[in-house]
């Protein structure tokens, strides 16, 4: 049995860390050229000079579920305890573009998230909330620009002006494909809607976030830090590509690229992760891309504490987890964040459980002084050496990747998904092995523990939407939807930019299953080949 | 003893497969055949690949919320083809009230996160050999 001072170190991806870092580990390293200050090319201590100082991160509380009435409720509260930004979890028929009248959104509708038919249960979404000062951010891939469209329509009945209107939608079909799988067309018809965004929005609404390439879910499916990081920068470098090849100017659309990370468990290999990813994406911009505009130098991101790290098992331990990853989000320089509830092992979360989260985030902004320096962990000999081992590891990445012909091709090929699959099973073996202690899981377990009361979600949604549905569809102009529906698949035949077609179609009331049916008419679906 | 042959499968429209497919992995290395229906399979597609495939288990991910609309479905359909000696396990998200009623139709295993694997290993081996014996064998576990 080896002494606890010789046991041998691995964070939770895996790596094997030493028992002192000194100034040797970080002998190559140059201030200049691979830190510089804060605000500074190439962005490793932070993108801006006074990091929380000029303005704290935005602590927005990713919500949704049930009716667009439901939901609005909870949007009301979390304003009201003082969020400072909307994210929109939308349920699965939305996110894979069905009606609730669909076969397969039988009993999926308002579980996961709030369901959003058409453009009146938008309406119903904001209502009361004044869409020209608040930021929202929606997570919406496959569907994203339908959705976009239903956001931009309800914005301009608000009086908002597209051309100062901010937010963010997800649009990342890149992750879909590689982890989370809510994917609707194949990966070269999906690219094509996401860069007729980007040029949609360099023209007309030129403050908006037009993707949030998300290593997120990435990670939550079974991915180390590392392949993380890879993964998804590389697929950002996937979309400034097809942007470029589509004719657009670099410095007019990568800009409003911003990115999502997961901040799981293992509190320096995070923080060095944030700062790793700012370094790479810098100089990739600068020196792939030739990007002359510094604000497409610097990597701005969301993070959220890790949903996968949370146990159903003793749930208030999630409180401590989700506390010690936010910590590491904001010592790596987030721009906002979503703080895990302690029920969301078992459900979607109370509003009480929702409101301890924010309050979470709030006590590390307002209690703890950690936003009072920026970058507090520059030259920490580990933190340095850590964030160079995973920059190396995802430009290591980044070759294998380029000489498969691009993240598409890697896509096509199963390469990451497989590289994901095994790091999984590799951790889950690591589990049981108890070679990695998870508290109340597979040590501390405590028998007998009483169970906190959960959100139940009822069958009551899905009727009353389908109900609105029925409504809905008696009330429009069907002549009008049809000739818009008609108009969008034309479009999409040729190389038309969607977004007015689809807005076209988001006035006239028709809905996300109809319009993505349309495409669906052109495109196809995609099918994944599954494997173990 | 004849190999046990598993059937682990994605219904409804949730793609997040990382249990599936770690548990698929897991049987496998415990020597059971096991074949992944891969995502969004219907119930009737799912009883169609048991039947087709000769399978003692299916194995169902759910963490959607869907379970009380799909599972019932599931059960309904193996009665139908006189498949009732196959036994349904699932795995997921799954609301404590819900255990019972999925114990009510016939759901032998319902395992919960942070079930360890060989648990589940064990739940099967054990449950798919007896089950001539013990048909109305039921239980949670976390």
């Amino acid at each position: 049995m080896p002494s606890s001072t010789a046991r041998s170190c691995a964070t939770v991806s895996g790596r094997h860390i030493d028992e002192l870092y000194t100034e040797e580990s970080v002998s190559s390293l140059d201030y200049a050229r691979d830190l510089a200050d804060p605000g500074q090319f190439p962005y490793t201590r932070g993108i801006h000079p006074t990091g929380y100082r000029g303005k704290l991160w935005t602590m927005r509380q990713f919500a949704g579920f049930g009716t667009p009435e439901d939901t609005n409720e909870r949007y009301k509260q979390l304003l009201q305890a003082g969020g400072t930004g909307l994210s929109v979890a939308f349920d699965l028929p939305t996110l894979m573009g069905r009606d609730p009248d669909h076969d397969l959104a039988r009993g999926e509708v308002g579980k996961c998230g709030v369901n959003v038919t058409s453009l009146a249960d938008m309406e119903m979404l904001f209502d009361g909330i004044d869409l020209g000062t608040i930021t929202t951010s929606m997570t919406i891939n496959s569907p994203a620009s339908m959705i976009f469209a239903m956001y931009l329509v309800v914005a301009e009945q608000h009086g908002a002006d597209w051309r100062t209107l901010s937010g963010t939608i997800q649009n990342d079909i890149l992750k879909e494909f590689i982890a989370q799988k809510e994917f609707i067309y194949p990966p070269r018809a999906s690219m094509r809607l996401i860069t007729d965004v980007f040029a949609f929005c360099a023209e007309r609404v030129p403050k908006w976030n037009t993707i949030s390439v998300s290593g997120y879910h990435i990670r939550e499916a079974g991915a180390t830090a590392a392949q993380e990081l890879a993964f998804t920068l590389r697929d950002g470098i996937e979309y400034v590509q097809y942007g470029v090849d589509a004719g657009l100017d670099v410095d007019a659309f990568a800009p409003r690229i911003s990115f999502f990370f997961n901040s799981h468990s293992d509190f320096f290999e995070e923080i060095a992760k944030f700062r790793a990813a700012r370094r790479i994406w810098a100089r990739v911009m600068r020196d792939r891309f030739g990007a002359r505009s510094p604000r497409s130098w610097q990597l701005r991101f969301h993070a959220q504490t890790a949903g996968v790290s949370l146990t159903a098992q003793q749930p208030y331990n999630n409180v401590v987890r989700t506390a010690l990853q936010a910590m590491a989000a904001v010592l790596g320089g987030t721009q906002s964040l979503h703080t895990n509830a302690l029920d969301e092992a078992l459900a979607l979360p109370t509003a009480e459980a929702a409101r301890l989260a924010l309050r979470t985030q709030q006590i590390i902004a307002h209690e703890t002084g950690v936003t009072d320096v920026v970058d507090p962990f520059g030259g920490s000999y580990f933190v340095e050496r850590l964030t160079s081992d995973l920059e190396a590891e995802a430009l290591e990445y980044f070759r294998t990747i380029d000489a498969m012909g691009g993240m598409v091709e890697a896509i096509e090929r199963g390469f990451p998904q497989r590289e994901i699959a095994e790091s999984a099973y590799r951790f889950q073996q690591a589990v049981e092995a108890r070679e990695r202690v998870i508290v109340g899981v597979n040590e501390f377990i405590t028998e007998d523990e009483p169970p906190v009361g959960i959100l139940y979600i009822d069958e009551s949604a899905g009727e009353k939407q389908l109900a609105k549905l029925d409504a809905l569809r008696g009330r429009r102009n069907n002549v009008q939807v049809r000739h818009a529906l008609d108009r969008l698949r034309t479009g999409a035949t040729g190389t038309d930019n969607t977004m007015p077609l689809l807005l076209d179609a988001v006035r006239a009331y028709a809905t996300i299953g109809e319009m993505c049916d349309a495409l669906r008419d052109v495109w196809g679906e995609y099918v994944e080949e599954a494997v173990i | 003893m004849p190999t046990i042959r598993v059937v682990i499968a994605k219904p409804g429209l949730d793609g997040h497969d990382r249990g599936a497919k770690v548990i698929a992995r897991a049987l496998r290395d415990a020597g059971m055949e096991v074949i992944y229906t891969g995502l969004r399979q219907t119930p009737e597609q799912i009883v169609a690949a048991a039947l087709q495939e000769d399978a003692g288990v299916i194995g169902l991910s759910i963490l959607s919320g869907a379970h009380m609309h799909i599972c019932p479905r599931i059960m309904e359909l193996l009665r139908e083809r006189g498949m009732d000696d196959v036994m349904v396990v699932v795995g997921g998200i799954i609301p404590d009230v819900d255990i019972p009623k999925l114990n009510a139709i016939g759901i032998t295993g319902i395992f919960l996160p942070g079930t360890p694997m060989q648990a589940i290993v064990e739940f099967i081996t054990r449950h798919a050999r007896d089950r001539a014996a013990l048909p109305e064998s039921s239980g949670a576990n976390r």
